[in-house]
């Protein structure tokens, strides 16, 4: 084999690999996504499994419901403002959404917790957030979250804001 | 033919033409010492022009409140000056050393593929003004930070899809030129020179194009997905659709770290050439450099995390990547050490391209450490994006990198231009150069420590003495870097004419082999190595 030809294999199978890793970079995506699963880290949008149902009535947690609708067409508000629970109690709060777009949309409610601790021992069972919500031309629709506090939330955590901002999933054109 | 072309055709010998004259030289080159030369001058350019962006930065920084840029533009300033000095500075400059020395170290007449170095070079500069470009784009340059973090990416203007594009071309470029230096060095050598023979910047470079290969492809991915989900409704890295913002974090430093490499290992591979020269004595422990810059490539690709110890990992990740951390500073412990064992008992004379190899020892190994103390993840935690870990990076990069970039340039000049450079303006060089950079950096560990925040245009009144000290170091340097431009037009136009090896320790094949200045063409001929 002459030098070129030998240059032009090597080449090419350095170009494979460029090829390869840029394709690993997208590779990482859903094994990032299997890691976290298998870890049980980031998964806000997972129902939780809940083990403890003996309720805890020597206190009460007070849950402060909030929302936002983040450059929606939306108006996403809770039913109620806050709602009085004993951990351990089965509770659903219902919200509301309607689309004031003259056409359909598609949007992902993503939940956050003040303070951030309490998020790991407020366990929703049933939750808006669990899906993509698409909403037809000035639908309105109202949507449970089932949750539980787990008992186990430290005893000087008196107040849980739950906040839910819901992004519009740009492209999809209120198409699931 | 006539006579004539005849007569001029036996005088050059047909395969020892010129340049063709002109700007087309430049433009339709395929010879490695021009495309080497121009890498060169690119690079300085944008040294220059990230440099401004820096000053551009510390005077704004010089006292707390706003006086010289709105806060906006201060971001643009930060992220533009890390993307063009890592991108268009440090990396391009050490592949124009690459080009000028691999054939000749190697003693093979040119790259393996002429032309398309060609190209790899001639994609920079259209990078470059794309980036420079943004800035004049409705709502400015991205000021997102060098790292290009989501969810920010996301949302910026039409600055941000340029600067998309910069980066898939620089990237492209990069990949490129290693595929051709990979094949230079494997398959071009001279008869005898087996891989262990080769100088070590030759080795290096080697293992630095293997990282570049495997790495910039990711980065590629990495901001095609930031694109597709700013435009194509992808939501790789959006919440709404399921994304998350830390997978962009994992995917940019899985190509990041091992770009700290890509951007050290060269400059290690300088320094290995330069301290045996003026030490008068081989490198000491050739085989374990070889390992120790291998060991390195290979536990980069598994440290990436240590970047982002505060994004919630668990503390068994914590753990995993804080020890592979701490590993690599085995290798680089021992290449340190082999440096200063090539001088233990060396005849060392103190010419300017030592001065620089011995600033970076010092410099290099103090980012080293300070590098060892940010692996610590509570430490870390503690210091995360604090001007401590601006002060860690500069060290590595500036003092790391840059040093080795300036003992290069001064060690091969009089084999390039054929001229001594004045050595009393290098030697004035170096020491400003010096001072003024540990004037801006040192300062900073300082400022760390105490807690203050990088990338913010003001700070509490408590900072203000040693921002103003840092701010006075970086005018400083700035201007010391005019002196360094006039000694290499000063060389390249004239001077003492130099010998073909004027250092008396070098020993590799472009000082034993090759008159100086080193001809248009050289090794045509293979020479046999013994």
């Amino acid at each position: 084999m002459t030098l070129k030809q030998e240059n032009r294999r090597l080449s090419r199978r350095l170009g494979v690999v460029a090829v390869v890793m840029f394709g690993f970079a997208f590779a990482l995506v859903p094994f990032y996504n299997q890691i976290c699963v298998a870890l049980g880290i980031n998964n806000l949008d997972q129902p939780s499994v809940v083990t403890n149902t003996q309720v805890d009535r020597s206190r009460t947690v007070t849950i402060e419901l909030d929302s936002n609708a983040h450059n929606m067409p939306w108006r996403f508000r809770p039913l109620v403002g806050h709602v009085t629970v004993h951990p351990g109690e089965i509770t659903m709060v219902e919200y509301e959404i309607v689309n004031v777009r003259e056409a359909p949309v598609t949007g992902q409610a993503v939940p956050s917790y003040g303070p951030q601790r309490a998020g790991e021992y407020f366990q929703k069972v049933e939750c808006f957030c669990f899906t993509q919500q698409t909403l037809a031309a000035g639908e309105t629709r109202r949507m449970p979250v089932v949750f539980v506090v787990d008992p186990k939330l430290p005893r000087d955590v008196e107040t849980i804001a739950l906040s839910y901002t819901f992004f519009e999933v740009a492209g999809r054109g209120g198409k699931i | 033919m006539s006579a004539v072309v005849h007569d001029h055709g036996h005088a050059h010998d047909d395969h020892h033409h010129g340049p063709y004259g002109g700007i087309m030289r430049w433009v339709t080159t395929t010879n490695h010492k021009d495309i080497g030369t121009m890498y060169l001058w690119f690079s300085f350019a944008m040294f220059s022009i990230g440099g401004l962006m820096a000053v551009g930065i510390r005077l704004e920084l010089f006292t707390p409140g706003l006086q010289f840029v709105d806060p906006d533009f201060f971001n643009q300033l930060t992220t533009m000056h890390g993307l063009i000095m890592v991108f268009g500075a440090i990396m391009p400059v050490f592949v124009g050393f690459a080009n000028w020395q691999i054939p000749m170290m190697i003693g093979a007449p040119d790259m393996a593929f002429a032309r398309l170095n060609n190209w790899s070079f001639w994609l920079l500069p259209f990078a470059a003004t794309l980036l420079v470009l943004s800035f004049f784009m409705p709502g400015g340059a991205p000021g997102v930070g060098w790292t290009m973090y989501a969810p920010l990416t996301v949302q910026m203007g039409i600055g941000m899809d340029l600067t998309i594009f910069a980066v898939h071309l620089l990237g492209m470029s990069s990949i490129l030129g290693s595929i051709n230096i990979i094949t230079t060095i494997l398959n071009m050598r001279a008869p005898g020179m087996t891989l262990m023979r080769m100088p070590l910047f030759v080795w290096t470079w080697l293992i630095t194009a293997y990282l570049l290969v495997a790495a910039m492809p990711v980065l590629a991915g990495a901001v095609t997905m930031t694109l597709t989900d700013r435009h194509f409704g992808t939501t790789f890295f959006n919440a709404a659709g399921g994304g998350d913002p830390v997978l962009y974090q994992h995917i940019f430093w899985f190509f990041g770290h091992p770009e700290v490499y890509i951007i050290a290992l060269p400059g290690f591979g300088v320094i290995s050439q330069v301290i045996p020269a003026f030490s008068r004595k081989p490198l000491f422990g050739y085989a374990s450099m070889v390992y120790a810059t291998s060991a390195i490539a290979i536990i980069s690709f598994i440290v990436w995390a240590h970047h982002m110890y505060t994004v919630g990992m668990p503390v068994t990740g914590q753990l995993f990547f804080m020890y592979a951390t701490m590993i690599i500073a085995v290798p680089t412990g021992v290449k340190v050490f082999n440096w200063v064992a090539t001088m233990w008992k060396g005849s060392i004379t103190f010419e300017t391209p030592m001065l620089f190899a011995l600033g970076f020892l010092f410099m290099f190994t103090l980012g080293g450490f300070t590098g060892l103390v940010l692996s610590v993840v509570p430490i870390d935690i503690q210091m995360h994006d604090t001007y401590y870990v601006v002060a860690h990076f500069h060290y590595v990069m500036v003092a790391g990198a840059l040093f080795a970039a300036f003992a290069g340039v001064y060690f091969w000049l009089p084999k390039w231009t054929g001229n001594m450079y004045n050595e009393t303006l290098g030697k004035w060089h170096f020491w400003l150069t010096l001072i003024f950079f540990n004037m801006i950096f040192f300062v900073q560990h300082f400022l760390g420590l105490a807690g203050m925040p990088r990338r913010i245009p003001d700070y509490p009144l408590m900072f203000e003495t040693w921002n103003k000290i840092s701010s006075i170091g970086a005018f400083g340097m700035g201007l010391a870097q005019l002196l360094f431009l006039y000694i290499v037009i000063q060389t390249i136009r004239g001077g003492v004419k130099a010998p073909q090896k004027p250092w008396e320790g070098a020993d590799s094949l472009e000082w034993t082999h090759l008159p100086t200045p080193a001809p248009y063409h050289t090794f045509e001929v293979q020479p046999v190595i013994k």
